[in-house]
């Protein structure tokens, strides 16, 4: 066991167990019906945001290039995932959706994955902004042209109803969520801490000095946007078999601003966990503010500006430290430390 | 194929430059040389940065390349690992024609190197720096990384065994788990040299190892190069500023000014070059009589 512990990284231990509860949480609201109609609606989304948050990490935090071009990654995945979805379910009326949903999530990767290759390819030659603005570009490529594909519904939209006929899509659904957002994050955190995670960092940190170390840049970027549209795509086949109607106007680019600003908030880097609050905080929030109705956009947008200032403005570096979870821990081990000082400076004192 | 034939027609015209005596040290004598660089040349624009540069580095040779600000010392070095492609002439490592080839190729080859200004992967922590130096001599599949099966465990143990041990030279075992940016510059510069001998190399070029160390350090320094030469039996090239170094640690110097070489020759022997002094410290006027 012992031996075990050590081979995993802490943080990622710490990651894949707050996965592990948060979908927890999900089930035990669901089957309890605890849950709200609201609730109900927002734990898919939530998963999917979790996968395309840790996915843009990979890209953004980990590679180091700026990407707005995941929702179009997204799309093409859903839109593979749900075309083979409905094919299946209209030739085999009786095919289990253990069977159809999971090898549409792996078509739609697939494909998303050959996109995000052809994209990084060109994409190879221009880098920050630039790189920024041709992802940009294929994403709304990407969406107009699906607009003017007559069998992916056109501009109405692609009717995804038939796949999964149950009431409660949630708690159908949840199960195929769950597995496929906790492998995926496995599997992407396993890639970061391996020797392909740390060529993919050299090459962040310095592109020069990662190529005189051998190290084939051009190839781990394409293998990155490789990567990275994959789960993207699958992120994309679960939010296709939630909604009843896929419409490619909705993969635009805000929704690529939105994954990014899930991934600048909860902080860039190797470190997936941040990804991962960030995305069910910023699908949940919105949610939560109908209450306040015409505020609502008003308040969500001051929110990110004060988490904003909260996280990265240097005048208030000293309460963050306080805050976090080193300086609490450190903070306990003090106090245990004068307990026990105390503790036996009046043992000797008795004797 | 073809790749071997542009080797056999090196060689039939004339294998190596004449190899001038002084600069192969006895122990290296008889032996092919690791580097032999023949007419390099390189124009940017109208300017002729780099011309007729010839040089011939034996196994396991400490040279050394100076020469006044400007003269074009890392020119050369760019031009050895390919960041800059030759406007003329070939640079065989061990035989093999370089031409062609990308700066990660070149570095495959054997071919490691060091920059002037520190380059590092500052996020990064010291050992994980060592280990991207390794990337290449370790096997480790992307299967075998996604699903960490057996082979990454071994992958991994050996490389964190082996980037310590690298380490060790230095005696930086103990900031193996500090980031490489909060570093400070000597120990700095210490991890590139590191960082570059993990990729196994056969010539490794060291751009002003010395730049911003105090004589203390230098001295280590100096032990260092020759330690490291002694365990790998490597060839190393250093450009250097520092004298004490130079004349201290090369069995060989090259001089070059305005992108040409004016002398080679040994410690002794450049010391009292005319042309070298010349360059460093300009000509004295003949007093008219």
């Amino acid at each position: 066991m012992k031996k075990f512990l050590s081979r995993i990284n802490r943080r990622d231990a710490l990651t894949l167990l707050v996965l592990v509860g948060i979908f927890a949480f999900f089930f035990i609201m669901l089957e309890t019906g605890a849950a709200s109609n609201q609730f109900k609606n927002m734990i898919i989304p939530m998963s999917y945001y979790i996968l395309l948050a840790i996915s843009l990490n990979l890209m953004v935090g980990v590679l180091g290039e700026l990407s707005l071009g995941h929702a179009g990654f997204m799309s093409v995945g859903a839109y593979t995932g749900c075309f083979l979805s409905v094919m299946l379910v209209e030739k085999f009326p009786e095919l289990p959706m253990y069977v159809y949903l999971p090898v549409a999530m792996l078509c739609g990767g697939l494909m998303a994955a050959l996109f995000g290759v052809l994209i990084g390819i060109p994409a190879l030659r221009v880098k920050g902004d630039y790189l920024a603005i041709v992802t940009l570009a294929f994403c709304e490529i990407i969406k107009t042209v699906i607009i003017n594909l007559e069998f992916l519904g056109g501009a109405i939209g692609f009717d995804t109803d038939s796949i999964v006929p149950d009431r409660n899509k949630a708690l159908t659904l949840l199960p195929y969520a769950a597995f496929a957002v906790i492998v995926s994050a496995i599997l992407i955190m396993n890639l970061v801490r391996s020797k392909h995670g740390r060529a993919i960092m050299a090459v962040r940190d310095n592109r020069i000095a990662a190529e005189a170390c051998g190290i084939n840049v051009n190839f781990y970027k394409v293998a990155v946007f490789g990567i990275a549209a994959f789960f993207a795509g699958i992120a994309g086949v679960l939010y296709g078999h939630n909604d009843v109607l896929l419409k490619s106007a909705n993969f635009d680019f805000n929704m690529s601003i939105e994954i990014l600003v899930m991934v600048v908030l909860g902080g860039m880097g190797s470190n997936m966990l941040g990804s991962v609050i960030a995305a069910v905080v910023m699908t949940a929030l919105p949610e939560m503010l109908r209450d306040f109705s015409d505020y609502r956009m008003l308040i969500y947008s001051v929110m990110l500006i004060v988490i904003m200032l909260f996280t990265s403005a240097p005048a208030l570096a000293g309460i963050r430290e306080r805050l976090s979870l080193g300086f609490i821990k450190e903070s306990l081990q003090k106090k245990m430390a004068k307990k026990a000082e105390k503790k036996k400076a009046g043992k000797e004192e008795e004797k | 194929m073809s790749e071997r034939k542009t080797v056999m027609s090196v060689n039939g015209t004339e294998m190596f430059s004449p190899p001038s005596n002084i600069l192969i040290p006895t122990r290296d004598e008889g032996k092919k040389p690791v580097l032999d660089v023949r007419g390099l040349g390189i124009d940017f624009g109208g300017l002729r940065a780099v011309d007729e540069f010839t040089i011939t580095v034996s196994p396991t040779e400490i040279s050394g390349l100076i020469g006044p600000n400007g003269a074009g010392k890392t020119t050369v070095f760019n031009l050895l690992t390919n960041v800059y492609k030759p406007t003329r002439g070939a640079i065989l490592l061990d035989g093999h024609p370089t031409a062609g080839k990308s700066v990660a190729q070149v570095n495959r080859m054997g071919i490691a190197r060091t920059f002037q200004n520190i380059r590092l992967f500052d996020q990064m922590t010291v050992l994980d720096n060592v280990r991207v130096g390794m990337s290449n001599n370790i096997r480790c599949n992307f299967a075998e990384s996604f699903l960490r099966l057996p082979g990454y465990f071994k992958a991994e143990k050996r490389s964190r065994e082996r980037a310590l041990e690298l380490l060790s030279i230095f005696h930086m075992e103990s900031e193996a788990y500090t980031l490489a940016g909060n570093l400070p510059y000597g120990a700095q510069r210490r991890l590139e040299i590191i960082r570059a001998l993990a990729t196994e190399p056969k010539v490794l070029l060291l751009d002003e190892p010395a730049a911003g160390m105090n004589p203390s350090e230098t001295h280590a320094l100096m032990e260092s190069i020759r330690q490291i030469r002694d365990q790998f039996g490597i060839a190393i090239v250093l450009i250097e500023h520092d004298m004490n170094l130079v004349m201290g640690v090369c069995e060989g110097i090259a001089v070059l000014n305005f992108g040409k070489v004016i002398a080679k020759g040994t410690p002794d022997q450049i010391k009292n070059n005319e042309a070298v002094i010349e360059a460093y410290l300009g000509r004295q006027e003949k007093k008219e009589a």
